[in-house]
């Protein structure tokens, strides 16, 4: 397959993934600031811009941090790179380049989720209307990678979709666990306390898995075995350690010359994955942990880049 | 200004003409609603598709890249049989005297030395190509794609308007058209029968192939495009799709050891043929014009060495100059020893002095062409021009008499045509293609062009045309 088009694919697809995590990111805070004093809702609305490391940029922008602010900023933000309406679009920028090598329902998939994104009316993504927006957006992501899997041959084509859209995932789900990071609870008195418990259902849901911790686990909800499941449960198909094994898989289908150092890094991760022990990874610090795990996915993503892409 | 013209459908007599029936007939008894609906229907998949071109800043406030959907009208436009097979005898007998005389003016040059066209004509002409001097090409074949475009005058006769020789477009549209056409009409093609056309991409391919340097058994193909921007992106992405090889740009291609290469995931991958939507002048900074970064660099160098096919050949515009054209009757019988089937437009050139004296006096009543102009741009119609236009024109043509042609004006024929008020009559021409490579090949029809605009006669996408598909019935 030509660079450049392997190129558009791994980024088409890390871009749809990525529209899809933007919108479980806003999802969750929309519930979150709901509840809580005042200090807490400011930190709600905080979390988002620290994960996605856009804080200054909202700043330069908006004088206040309000919910219709944020929302403006990480949906609607044609200036913001990783805002839904960027992501939407440059996805599709990337399959109108390399359209030949969709199948027709890939394109017209993407193709038409950006025309509604396009057409949307101003005003709609606000209240009601702003749940009803992230699910439309969580389900054009569902049918993008639904169509592709299920329509697209199994060549370099589908491996570079793959290994986008599972390293793109993989750093979102771990963005997304580091938020209860950001939030710090009004007192030490409130962990463990209803506020503390809601917090964390809600990070549950925002990547579909409330349902999925009941059923595994059978038990109350702790932080630690909440990090488990996002980090470790590979049936968990958000899981770290889920995302890893995609990962894996796309790259050893994907055949190459001088690519052993991105091999090397993939495989590496996923063991470390698939053998890690959590006890472990809260005593040295869960932010820590996957403060690192990110650093580890953005040099992945880099080499990937030089072994198969081409240039930067 | 009422013209006299040729109803494709109705004879002078108002009666509908045989091949056209089944279609009156069908439109008779489907409600206007129905037709319209499915119109409307055909351009939102035509959307949903993205079945759209690229417009460089247009007059409609358009901004740089946009995209538009060319018109689809969903009345056919049908030809009989026995018409298409005496088209498709003159399109073969044309395009091979073509190709002949771009071997000859490249090799041993013939025709210039008969004095049957001024070696200054051919020679001092900026499409022709030293580079190409003494190049023997597989098949000696030229022009691989050509897209020949033909109009019929107010008495039904057929004239070839232009030879496009280089990069002709469109040929997406013919192929999405009848694709449309089955799926918003099936009971259509249940009445009769329509010649198909689906297996353009398939000959395609094969005319490519016979273009590979001859000792490559099983050649790579691949597609240049200038890029996603490039107004017939869509047809370029289409084609290589339909075909199944690789859509390139100049980045991913790059010349080592004589050979060209593709960059690809798993290492450099040769190339045998190229099938370049490219103007000449960008396809090699070393060879041609420097600042172009849609080209490979030594492209040409590896061409000359005989290690990669480029469809269609480099220098192919001096056959389909404007310029050039008044004299493709005078090949046919140099090359072939046959009188020509498809006839020419009478054409004055204004480089001759009796001619551009004529030209400047009947200025009202002409077609007046650029040269090199191509998409319906640099050119005058007279009898609807207004007095100031003319009086430009006739400047402009004083100033460089060689630049322009003049013809006199058709009046295009027309076919039934669905417009705001309803069915009206539009006028339309026909760009059959034609495929050369070990043998001729033709699918039966072409693209029809519509000018949309009721008395126009302008057809280009570029300026208000739509398109049609085109049938041929037995």
């Amino acid at each position: 397959m030509l660079s450049r088009v392997a190129d558009r694919i791994f980024w088409m697809s890390r871009q749809m993934e990525r529209a899809e995590n933007m919108a479980r990111i806003l999802g969750v805070t929309s519930n979150l600031v709901l509840f809580g004093t005042r200090d807490v809702q400011e930190q709600n609305l905080l979390a988002p811009l620290a994960i996605t490391e856009t804080e200054d940029a909202y700043r330069a922008q908006h004088t206040e941090l309000t919910l219709p602010g944020l929302i403006e900023f990480m949906a609607l933000d044609e200036k913001n790179p990783s805002s839904i309406y960027s992501c939407l679009k440059w996805a599709r920028e990337n399959a109108h380049a390399v359209r030949w090598q969709l199948t027709s329902e890939m394109w017209e998939t993407i193709n038409a989720t950006w025309l509604e994104m396009r057409a949307l009316p101003p005003g709609r993504v606000t209240g009601a209307g702003a749940t009803q927006f992230f699910d439309w957006v969580k389900d054009r992501s569902h049918l993008f990678r639904g169509v592709t899997y299920g329509t697209i041959v199994r060549g370099e084509a589908f491996n570079f979709s793959r290994l986008g859209t599972f390293l793109e995932r993989a750093d979102n789900t771990a963005r997304i666990l580091d938020v209860k990071y950001h939030i710090l609870l009004p007192s030490v008195q409130d962990v463990g306390g209803a506020l503390d418990y809601y917090q964390w259902a809600a990070l549950l849901r925002s990547v579909s898995s409330f349902e999925t911790y009941r059923t595994l686990y059978r038990d109350q909800i702790f932080p630690i075995k909440v990090a488990q499941l996002l980090i470790l449960e590979r049936r968990m198909p958000r899981s770290l350690a889920a995302c890893f094994d995609q990962v894996k898989e796309a790259m050893d289908r994907i055949r190459g010359q001088s690519d052993s150092a991105a091999k090397r890094l993939a495989y590496e991760l996923h063991a470390r994955l698939s053998y890690a022990d959590i006890e472990e990874v809260f005593q040295g610090g869960l932010h820590e942990y996957l403060d690192g795990v990110l650093a580890d996915i953005n040099d992945l993503g880099s080499r990937i880049q030089r072994a198969y892409l081409g240039a930067v | 200004m009422e013209r006299r013209h040729y109803d494709e459908m109705r004879g002078a007599d108002g009666e509908v003409r045989a091949h056209f029936r089944a279609l009156s007939d069908w439109l008779a008894e489907t409600p206007a609603e129905r037709v319209a609906e499915m119109r409307r229907e055909a351009d939102l998949l035509f959307h949903r598709v993205g079945i759209t071109f690229a417009v460089y800043g247009d007059a409609h406030g358009a901004s740089e890249g946009a995209e538009r959907l060319i018109p689809f009208d969903t009345i056919p436009r049908v030809i009989p049989k026995a018409e298409w097979d005496e088209l498709a005898r003159g399109l073969r007998q044309r395009v091979s005297a073509l190709n002949r005389f771009l071997h000859d003016i490249y090799h041993g040059q013939e025709i210039l030395k008969a004095g049957v066209i001024p070696a200054e004509q051919v020679l001092a002409n900026e499409a022709y190509q030293v580079a190409m001097h003494g190049l023997d090409l597989p098949n000696q074949i030229y022009s691989h794609v050509a897209g020949i475009d033909l109009v019929r005058n107010d008495d039904g006769q057929y004239y070839v308007l232009e030879d496009n020789l280089r990069t002709p477009s469109g040929v997406s549209y013919m192929l999405e058209n009848r694709k449309m056409m089955m799926r918003l009409f099936p009971e259509l093609f249940a009445r009769q029968h329509v010649h198909p056309v689906e297996h353009y991409p398939g000959l395609l391919l094969e005319t490519l192939s016979a273009a590979a340097p001859p000792s490559v058994r099983d050649p790579v193909v691949a597609v240049l495009t200038p890029g996603q921007h490039n107004s017939a992106y869509f047809e370029h992405a289409f084609l290589a799709q339909q075909m199944g090889v690789e859509l390139v740009e100049g980045v991913d291609l790059f010349v080592k050891d004589g050979f060209v290469h593709m960059r690809t995931t798993t290492g450099p991958q040769r190339v045998d043929v190229i099938y370049r939507r490219v103007d000449d002048a960008f396809l090699d900074p070393l060879a041609f014009r420097p600042d172009s970064l849609l080209g490979v660099p030594g492209l040409l160098s590896v061409y000359r060495a005989g290690n990669v096919g480029i469809a269609n050949a480099i220098g192919t515009g001096v056959a389909d100059d404007k310029s050039t054209y008044p004299y493709v009757p005078d090949m046919i019988k140099f090359y072939l020893g046959e009188t020509p089937i498809l006839q020419n437009v009478p054409t004055w050139q204004c480089k001759r002095p009796a001619d551009l004296e004529l030209v400047l006096e009947k200025i009202g009543e002409l077609v007046v062409k650029e040269v090199q102009g191509s998409g319906g741009y640099g050119m005058l119609i007279g009898p609807m021009a207004k007095k100031a236009e003319i009086e430009a024109f006739r400047a402009r043509i004083r100033a460089n008499p060689s630049n322009y042609i003049a013809q006199p004006t058709l009046s295009l024929s027309t076919c039934p045509t669905f417009v705001e008020q309803g069915i009206a009559p539009r006028h339309v021409d026909l760009r059959p293609y034609v495929l050369t490579g070990k043998e001729m090949k033709l699918v039966p029809g072409g693209l029809t062009r519509v000018a949309l605009n009721e008395g126009s006669l302008v057809v280009n996408s570029s300026q208000g045309g739509g398109t049609k598909d085109t049938w041929v019935v037995d």
